[in-house]
């Protein structure tokens, strides 16, 4: 990560640094105060010069720092207190604190077992249609986002279809599963088209797969469009302009010029996607049968996960959680940044 | 000719190579060649050539999005239910409307939804402001602070509602040991219906107030740093100094912070779908977005729920219309 950079650029009382600690000059003013750069004997002259404010700065900074870790705590809390229970035998989960690890008595797997044994499959069909969405949509959202941007022609057209692209990201979905569910089963059977897979011994419920991978693509579209229509944006005209005045088709300029520099937002687009598309249980819950077909989504098993006329198994459910959001996790442990620029713009 | 006088040398020559250029097409090309002049006249010179590029994506949308919000609207019309294939179109009147508007669980449900959404959107970019400015006062491992605090927005609704079933639980939950160290509770979060809604309110706060800092922050960096010194050479306090100075210049961060955070509180169906393991939410905190999937998807009343679906969209386009309106104004869409 990036640590190092602020590290260095926030360094108390660093000689290379013109307005004191803080970026926005709450410190008083010492700016290119060359004897400060010998350390502790400045810092006591500067202490005498001023009385109490250095005190009150530190006093600050340290309050700062208390409240950034307090605010670590308060998103970690749900976080820390669902993997120690995940990994607790019952009895540990009623007897210890929900935050306490478990101990040596209180220690299984046994439930992370279990999770495993009952999203496995799921996991496997998560990703049998998160990923192909994803790409797709990815790259029909650069597509237009290229001809909706660096291509020329009248902005009074332009306008009102970009307007639909935007409107497109914020409609709730609810105002389209009845439609949606009267599509998929009496406009186009997938069931029926792919009727030659079924059989091959495929459970015919993965029909509910193929059915959700031109769904997720068809509504990631507009947040696709947006987010590359934000990047082109800001690619060079005179590149493009010029390419054009050498007899360069769109075409070419697209395959030459711009899916080359589209790389970064790529990068940030698979990510916002893929997180979006694998976290989704709305559309799964509609186009999937139950959680118990073959063709069931991780996230449509775990929201029956751990719940029985017995009562609750939370432990089982924390390992059920956890198992399920790896995937998002381990890409959001990894691009964090990317996913950061995916959600701000 | 003389209307060229008055022109650059290089307009004038751009100009003629267009006119040469149609003079020349007019006569030796086909009919197709006339249109499609005319309509790169019409449209601009791309509009043709750029079209396999974005037309097919924004049919694809268009179809899923527009034609499905008109065939909802259609649905609604009708009388479908239970479980015949198809809904009958012949007989179209506002039957379920009126329905919903006399029925007392569905004005709760909006009464439920305007809570959720004015509540969480509220207390989500107040957080969100107030972690972001904290953030931008020059501390150390900002990234690593940054990276935590967003951590919870790339978690799945169903995974955080797991976790939040287990803090609000009535013996052993996280929240109600600690309140309790101060003197307070146990509360009965979930099965309480007065508190339900302002628990889940809480919930999706914590997961979505990393977003809403995100988004302030790339608005405070955008600042001027003379902005900040300005204030403080007037004397003013720090508290002052983000309150007169930096807050009003947030305005575009928090218009469009706020619109994506209700987009959010209108998915939180999701959510309140795992807290129960199924389609009825636990009392009093059933929203619009539940009632529409139960009185479709477990209750087989179609055309009902359209007409709830409807509701709920008009709810999000009184939203989405003025924001569209505001980014166009701006220049910005």
């Amino acid at each position: 990560m990036t640590d190092e950079r602020d590290a260095t650029a926030d360094g108390p009382a660093g000689p290379d640094e013109p307005d004191g600690t803080d970026r926005h000059g709450v410190t008083p003013a010492d700016g290119g105060d060359g004897t400060r750069a010998d350390g502790g004997t400045t810092t006591a002259t500067a202490t005498a010069a001023e009385p109490g404010r250095l005190d009150g700065v530190d006093g600050y900074r340290v309050a700062l720092y208390l409240v950034l870790l307090g605010l670590v705590s308060f998103y970690l809390a749900p976080i820390e207190s669902g993997l120690v229970t995940s990994f607790k035998t019952g009895t540990a989960v009623a007897e210890t604190a929900p935050f306490a690890p478990p101990g040596v008595d209180g220690f299984t797997l046994e439930k992370w077992r279990l999770a495993i044994d009952a999203l496995i499959v799921g996991m496997g069909n998560s990703v049998l249609y998160a990923v192909p969405a994803t790409v797709l949509s990815a790259f029909l959202g650069s597509t237009a986002a290229y001809g909706l941007t660096i291509s020329d022609w009248a902005d009074r057209y332009k306008v009102p279809v970009l307007a639909l692209f935007v409107a497109g990201i914020f409609i709730p979905y609810q105002a389209v599963l009845v439609p949606l569910t009267q599509f998929w089963s009496n406009w186009v059977s997938v069931e029926s088209l792919l009727s030659f897979v079924w059989a091959l011994g495929i459970s015919n419920d993965y029909a509910g797969i193929v059915e959700l991978i031109v769904t997720h693509v068809a509504y990631g579209i507009p947040i696709c469009t947006i987010l590359f229509r934000s990047y082109y944006k800001n690619i060079s005209e005179e590149m493009v302009e010029s390419a054009r005045l050498d007899g360069a088709s769109l075409r070419r300029v697209y395959r030459r010029i711009v899916l080359p520099l589209s790389t970064p937002m790529f990068a940030v687009v698979l990510i916002y996607q893929f997180t979006q598309i694998w976290n989704d249980l709305l559309f799964t819950l509609v186009l999937v049968a139950t959680e118990s077909s073959p063709a069931a989504p991780v996230v449509l098993i775990l929201a029956g996960l751990g719940t029985s006329l017995e009562g609750q198994d939370f432990a089982l459910r924390m390992a059920g959680a956890f198992f399920a959001a790896l995937p998002t996790l381990a890409v959001y442990v990894a691009f964090g940044e990317e996913f950061a620029e995916g959600v701000a713009t | 000719m003389r209307s060229g006088e008055g022109r650059s040398s290089a307009e004038l020559l751009a100009d003629g190579g267009v006119v040469d250029e149609a003079d020349r097409e007019t006569p030796t090309g086909g009919t197709v060649d006339r249109l499609t002049t005319a309509i790169d006249r019409q449209f601009g010179s791309d509009f043709l050539e750029s079209s396999p590029f974005w037309l097919p994506p924004f049919l694809l949308m268009a179809l899923f999005v527009y034609g499905a919000i008109l065939w909802n609207l259609l649905i609604s019309l009708t009388d479908y239910e239970g479980f015949a294939a198809a809904p009958n179109y012949g007989d179209l009147d506002f039957e379920m409307y009126v329905r919903a508007a006399t029925d007392p669980t569905v004005v709760d449900a909006a009464i439920n939804t305007f809570l959720l959404i004015v509540g969480f959107t509220g207390a989500t970019l107040v957080v969100g402001l107030v972690v972001a400015i904290l953030i931008d006062r020059g501390i150390r491992f900002e990234n690593t602070f940054r990276t935590i605090y967003l951590l919870p927005m790339s978690l799945s609704f169903v995974v955080t509602a797991q976790f939040w079933l287990w803090m609000y639980n009535f013996n052993n939950g996280v929240v109600n040991i600690a309140l309790g160290t101060v003197g307070l509770g146990p509360f009965d979060w979930i099965g309480n219906s007065s508190i339900v809604l302002w628990a889940v309110v809480f919930a999706l706060m914590w997961q979505f107030s990393g977003y809403a800092m995100v988004v302030y922050l790339a608005g405070l960096r955008a600042i001027p740093t003379e902005h900040y010194e300005a204030a403080k050479v007037d004397g003013a306090s720090t508290f002052r100094m983000y309150w007169r100075v930096i807050v009003p210049q947030l305005k575009g961060a928090t218009i469009s912070a706020a619109v994506v955070l209700m987009v959010f509180a209108l998915k939180a169906f999701d959510f309140l779908y795992s807290l129960v393991s199924g389609y009825r939410p636990p009392n009093g905190a059933d929203i619009l977005a539940t009632k529409m999937v139960r009185e479709a998807y477990s209750n087989q009343n179609w055309a009902y729920g359209a007409a709830i679906a409807i509701v709920l969209f008009v709810l999000a386009l009184s939203v989405i219309g003025p924001y569209l309106y505001y980014q166009y104004r701006r220049d910005n869409l």
